[in-house]
């Protein structure tokens, strides 16, 4: 084992553990905010809204996400439209994290009991402040540990990202062993890291399961 | 004419609730058919009557949670629903919301918000509807808790609650916005027998408070001892209006009668 080789790059391998947190956190953050339209519009009653919609985040849903990279970074050129691999990366990661994040708030919007809005209602709640006030922050405690589940898998499909070159951890990591040939000893730090990473979301979700608990419909 | 009216007027005092007429459809389902009532203020109207006579729906059209499809209601003498006294144009979103923090609501299932405390639930509608102080809100929604017997409770969220206490604690969410009336929808109705006794003695306290309340219940005991007067409704239609002791001891009507036997 030579793990000082590790010691010596630990500069690489921490810059791609910077990238895979800060790509993950900013698509994580963007496609929450993007899947809230998304859910709304996949609660309207009328089909010629929902239909095109559904048929996006259901087709987004049934693709392997390394389908989706490569169809951005070699198919889209072809058509003329060129993007940096950064670009690219966290466009698709984003809307393909979105696909996900819109049906999860769907799905929990579904299960608010109807009743909920009534209350709401009932007391002069209208519009935005409806929204705003009684309906999404029961959405986000109910779907809160589903939400943070789908953010490990974010952060899994984020080593895919390595193929168009972008120096995320996996990326770095194959750096350093090809360099040096030492995969064992770096995978065995990459791995580490990534379940580092994951296991402090997993913490996150058991508090947000907690929440649920508390603050949820019996 | 306008002595008449001035005559009217001065003998009686406008009502807090007035229902005209009131006609309600579900599909090819007649659900209510032609309701005339008044509440005035600081009575306790007790509407009884079979499941499926239409109570709840009667309740839901005061403050339009439910559209009505015929007739007219007024509270405190202001149309509600529609703008103008004639046909009028409907009330728009924010114009409803206005007359819906007049009228308090209590429904069968509690229907708290789970995701804020006790107190959040108090202070939301004041806060974030009537946009009042924050600091005069929690003193009151604190006063009301301590009405209710609950001040111990303040932060606690909804789910750690029995059910008679999340009941009462719906209670003074309505009381909350100062409301002209308190409409309860059978607020017993999903408690467990050993729990209804702290919810009725809340609705008894107030009654004799000199709040204006309109009360579906099954509770005949309850109806008996605090309405002012009782309101029986069978398929839809206004059977009889009597006082609590005439109705439970000489109805005038057959359904009445047939519905009092039942009850046994």
């Amino acid at each position: 084992m030579r793990f000082e080789v590790i010691i010596a790059e630990w500069s690489t391998l921490a810059a791609g553990f910077a990238t895979t947190i800060w790509i993950c956190a900013l698509s994580g953050a963007l496609s929450l905010l993007l899947a809230l339209p998304v859910a709304a519009l996949l609660m309207v009653r009328r089909a010629v809204i929902v239909w095109p919609v559904r048929a996006m985040v259901d087709g987004l849903r049934a693709i392997p996400f390394l389908m989706l990279v490569f169809l951005g970074y070699y198919c889209l050129p072809v058509l003329g439209l060129k993007f940096s691999s950064w670009t690219c990366g966290l466009v698709s990661l984003t809307i393909y994290n979105t696909a996900y994040f819109g049906e999860i708030l769907r799905g929990a919007w579904a299960h608010l009991p109807r009743e909920q809005e009534d209350a709401g209602r009932a007391f002069g709640f209208y519009g935005f402040a409806l929204t705003r006030r009684i309906i999404l922050p029961q959405i986000f405690i109910s779907a809160g540990p589903v939400l943070g589940n789908q953010i490990i898998t974010l952060i899994k499909n984020s080593a895919f990202l390595m193929v168009i070159t972008i120096p995320e951890l996996t990326f770095a990591a194959n750096e350093v062993q090809a360099i040096y040939f030492t995969p064992l000893e770096t995978l065995i730090v990459a791995v580490l890291l990534y379940w580092l990473l994951c296991s402090a979301v997993e913490g996150i979700v058991r508090v947000m399961d907690r929440v649920a608990v508390v603050r949820g419909h019996e | 004419m306008w002595l008449w009216s001035v005559v009217m007027s001065s003998a009686r005092p406008t009502p807090v609730v007035a229902i005209r007429g009131l006609g309600k459809s579900f599909g090819s389902l007649r659900v209510l058919n032609e309701i005339d009532l008044e509440i005035e203020a600081g009575k306790t109207v007790c509407v009884l009557g079979p499941s499926g006579s239409g109570k709840t729906t009667l309740l839901r059209c005061i403050n339009f949670l439910e559209q009505p499809d015929e007739g007219q209601i007024f509270l405190a003498g202001e149309r509600v629903g529609y703008v103008g006294d004639a046909q009028g144009r409907p009330m728009t979103q924010r114009e409803l919301a206005r007359i819906r923090t007049r009228v308090g609501m209590v429904f069968q299932h509690f229907n708290l918000w789970p995701h804020l405390t006790v107190l959040g639930n108090l202070i939301e509608a004041p806060l974030y509807v009537q946009k009042r102080r924050r600091n005069e809100v929690i003193a009151e929604a604190e006063e009301l808790l301590d009405k209710i017997g609950l001040q111990d409770k303040r932060d606690i969220y909804p789910s750690r609650l029995s059910g008679g206490q999340k009941q009462r604690v719906a209670i003074a969410r309505a009381l909350a916005t100062k409301p002209r009336v308190l409409l309860f929808d059978e607020p017993t109705s999903s408690l467990d027998p050993e729990l209804v006794g702290e919810v009725l003695s809340v609705m008894r306290d107030l009654a004799r408070g000199g709040q204006t309340m309109m009360v579906v219940t099954h509770e005949m005991g309850f109806a008996r001892e605090a309405a002012d007067e009782i309101v029986f409704l069978d398929e839809g239609v206004l059977v009889e209006r009597a006082s609590p002791e005439q109705f439970f001891t000489k109805p005038q009507t057959k359904r009445a009668q047939q519905f009092l036997q039942r009850l046994g």
